[in-house]
C-alpha cells in the first residue's frame, strides 16, 4: 500500500525539483568556490574544536575543585571542634558559644526579608505590570536600581550608621542592621522579580484581561503564579547576601552576642545591638583567640546556607509543579 | 420600506395620519435595525502613534450571525477586532476616533471596561490557557464577575466545556493542569473559558491558524453552533474558512473596508475588483 502511495508522490516531487533545477541550471553556473578550499581548513577546525573544549573542561574541572577546596577545608579543620558547649544558650568568652549569633542571623535575616520583599516585589510589579510600558521613569528606576547593586556593602553600612544610628538614634542595633540590609538587598529583588515578571508571556495578561478581569486581579492570578519561581530564587540570593553580610552590620548592628531581649523589653529588644554568625565569625577571627572555634562556626555557617538553598529549591519546585 | 408606505398611505387617509404613520413604521424600523445589528461601528479611526490603522470604517454586525473579516496582512482587521473590546486600550500610542455601540450603547463611553471585555468575549490567535487546572481557567471569568458558590461555579464549568464540545474529552481531567492538553483542545478551552462569563458577542481572531486541520475542523463546526446563542466575529486568513463558517464578510485593505456584504455575494460575485483580485487568490 505505502510503495503504491509513494510512487506518484516521489515522481511528482522529482519532476517538480527538475522542472525548477533546469530553469535555475540555465541562468546560473554552478558555485565552484568550494574547490579551493585548503585542506588544512578542516585541520584548523579541529584543533580549534579540541582546544576549546579543553579550555571549558578546565574551567569546570577548576571551579569544582576550588569549591571541594574551601568546604573541605573548612570541614577538615570546623568538625573535630564542633562541641555542645559551643551551642549554650549565653555566650561567654570561655565557651564562645555560636547560639546567640545564629538566632541573630535568623531574626536578622528574617527583618530585612520583610522590610525587603514587599518593597521590592511591589516596586517591580508597578514598573512592569502598572507603569506604562518603555517610559522614562521606568528607564530611570532601572538603571538607578542596577547602580545600586553594584554597591560595595560597606557604603551600605557607612550609610546606615550615619542615618539609622546616629540621625534617628536607633543606636546599633537589630533594627538599624535589618534596615541597613533591606536597602542593600532591594535592587536584587527589584532586578529578579522584574525578570521574573518580564519573562511571563503577555498573554496570560490578555487572557486575564480578555475576560473582564480588572489589572489587580490579572496580575495576581493570571501573571504571579508564573513569576513565583523566579522571585522566590531572587528572595533566596537576597537571603544569602543577608547572612554572609559582615562590613555594613559591624557598622549598624554592632557586635554584642546576645539575643535580643523581646521577652524582657518587648518591641523595645529590636533597638538591642546584636551579632549575625558571620560578624560573629569576623570578631572570633581577627581576635585569633579561639581559630578552631571559628572554623567550626563556619562549619555551622556552611550548613545553614546549605540549608536555606535546599529548602529554597524544594519550594521553587513545588510552585513549579502547582 | 419607509418611503414605500409614506407614498401608498396618502390616497387611502388624511394627512395628519400619514405623519404618524411614517413616524412609526420609522420607529419600527429602528427598533428592528438595532434588534439585527448587536455592534455597530461608525467612522471609526484608529492610530498607532503616527500610523493610520483604520480609516474611516463603518460596519454593523448582526446578531447571531458569524461575520468574518478577511484581508491581507497588516489590513487592520485584527486591530479593528481588539477595538470592539477595548483590548487595544493596552497598547501605547493607540488612539481611536469614532463611535462603537453594543445594543445601542456606546462600547467607549457607557459601558466599563471589564463590563465590556465580559459582553465581548475574544478568544486569541496562539491557545493561552492560564498555568492552573482546567476548572480554575474556566471558573476564572465568573470567580472574577463575584460567582463564588461552588454549586454554581461547577454548573458553569460544566455548561460551558459543553458548549465548546470538549466537556466529554476533559470532564475526568477537571483538576489537571491545562497546560498538558493539545493545542485544539487548550484552544476550545479558551472558547470555553470565554463562554463561561455569559458574553453577547465572541470575537475570534485568528483562533485556528496555530492549530492543525482536524483541530480546525472541530472548532469551525463549533462556531457554526455557537451562532444561533452568540454574536460571532472572527478574523481569518483563510478564506475558505470565511466561506464554510461566516454569513457575512468584511474585506480589509491597507486600513481601509473595501467591501462588505453577505459572504456567498462577496466571494461569487464582488463588487470591487480589490476584492475580487483578493478572494481568486491572485495576491494576500
Amino acid at each position: 500500500m505505502m510503495g503504491k502511495n509513494d510512487t506518484p508522490l516521489e515522481l511528482s516531487a522529482v519532476g517538480a525539483t527538475g522542472a525548477a533545477g533546469a530553469n535555475a541550471v540555465g541562468n546560473m553556473p554552478p558555485i565552484s568556490k568550494y574547490d579551493n578550499v585548503s585542506p588544512r581548513h578542516n585541520m584548523s577546525v579541529r584543533i580549534a574544536s579540541l582546544v576549546m573544549r579543553g579550555v571549558v573542561y578546565l574551567g569546570a574541572i577548576v571551579a569544582t575543585a576550588v569549591l571541594l577546596l574551601i568546604v573541605g577545608y573548612i570541614l577538615i579543620n570546623g568538625v573535630p571542634y564542633i562541641t555542645p558547649s559551643l551551642f549554650e544558650w549565653e555566650y561567654t568568652s570561655e565557651n564562645v558559644s555560636l547560639m546567640p549569633a545564629l538566632i541573630d542571623t535568623v531574626l536578622m535575616a528574617a527583618c530585612s526579608l520583610i522590610i525587603a520583599v514587599p518593597i521590592g516585589v511591589g516596586s517591580a510589579v508597578y514598573l512592569v505590570e502598572y507603569a506604562p510600558r518603555g517610559s522614562r521613569f521606568v528607564r530611570i528606576v532601572r538603571i538607578t536600581t542596577e547602580t545600586l547593586q553594584g554597591i560595595p556593602s560597606i557604603i551600605y553600612g557607612l550609610f546606615g550608621m550615619l542615618f539609622f544610628v546616629t540621625a534617628l538614634h536607633w543606636g546599633l542595633s537589630l533594627l538599624s542592621g535589618a534596615c541597613t540590609l533591606a536597602i542593600m538587598i532591594l535592587p536584587t529583588i527589584m532586578r529578579t522579580t522584574e525578570e521574573a515578571l518580564l519573562a511571563v508571556p503577555d498573554s496570560y495578561r490578555e487572557g486575564g484581561f480578555g475576560l473582564g478581569a480588572g489589572r489587580l486581579r490579572t496580575v495576581m492570578r493570571c501573571v504571579m503564579p508564573s513569576a513565583a519561581p523566579g522571585i522566590t530564587s531572587g528572595i533566596i540570593l537576597a537571603l544569602g547576601r543577608c547572612v554572609g553580610e559582615v562590613a555594613a552590620l559591624l557598622f549598624t548592628a554592632g557586635t554584642i552576642a546576645q539575643i535580643p531581649n523581646f521577652v524582657g523589653q518587648g518591641a523595645f529588644a529590636f533597638l538591642d545591638s546584636c551579632r549575625t554568625l558571620a560578624v560573629h565569625m569576623y570578631v572570633l577571627a581577627s581576635e585569633g583567640l579561639h581559630m578552631n572555634e571559628t572554623y567550626a562556626t563556619a562549619v555551622v555557617l556552611l550548613v545553614v546556607v546549605t540549608v536555606l538553598n535546599l529548602a529554597a529549591n524544594v519550594a521553587i519546585k513545588k510552585l513549579r509543579k502547582d | 420600506m419607509n418611503d414605500n408606505g409614506a407614498a401608498v398611505l396618502p390616497s387611502k387617509t388624511e394627512p395628519s395620519r400619514t405623519e404618524l404613520d411614517s413616524l412609526v413604521s420609522l420607529e419600527i424600523e429602528q427598533e428592528l435595525d438595532s434588534a439585527f445589528s448587536k455592534m455597530e461601528v461608525n467612522n471609526l479611526n484608529l492610530y498607532y502613534g503616527e500610523f493610520h490603522a483604520l480609516k474611516d470604517v463603518s460596519l454593523s454586525f448582526p446578531k447571531n450571525e458569524v461575520t468574518a473579516l478577511i484581508g491581507p496582512s497588516g489590513c487592520g482587521k485584527s486591530t479593528l477586532l481588539k477595538t470592539l473590546n477595548r483590548m487595544n486600550d493596552l497598547v501605547v500610542g493607540c488612539r481611536v476616533d469614532g463611535k462603537i455601540t453594543l445594543d445601542g450603547e456606546d462600547a467607549y463611553r457607557d459601558i466599563s471596561v471589564n463590563d465590556l471585555r465580559r459582553r465581548v468575549g475574544m478568544v486569541f490567535q496562539q491557545p493561552n490557557p492560564f498555568p492552573m487546572s482546567v476548572y480554575d481557567n474556566i471558573a476564572f471569568g465568573p470567580r472574577t464577575h463575584g460567582i463564588k458558590k461552588h454549586a454554581d461555579l461547577d454548573e458553569i464549568v460544566e455548561q460551558s466545556l459543553r458548549r465548546a464540545a470538549i466537556w466529554d474529552e476533559l470532564k475526568d481531567r477537571l483538576k489537571k493542569s491545562a497546560l498538558g492538553l493539545s493545542g485544539g483542545q487548550q484552544q476550545r478551552l479558551c472558547i470555553a473559558r470565554a463562554l463561561a462569563v455569559q458574553p453577547e458577542v465572541l470575537l475570534l481572531d485568528e483562533s485556528t491558524s496555530a492549530l492543525d486541520p482536524i483541530s480546525t475542523a472541530k472548532i469551525e463546526e463549533l462556531v457554526s453552533e455557537l451562532k444561533n446563542d452568540y454574536t460571532v466575529i472572527m478574523v481569518t486568513h483563510n478564506m475558505m474558512q470565511a466561506l464554510r463558517v461566516s454569513d457575512k464578510t468584511a474585506f480589509f485593505l491597507l486600513g481601509d473596508m473595501v467591501e462588505f456584504g453577505n459572504t456567498d455575494e462577496l466571494f461569487t460575485n464582488p463588487v470591487d475588483p480589490r476584492t475580487a483580485d483578493y478572494v481568486s487568490g491572485r495576491f494576500g
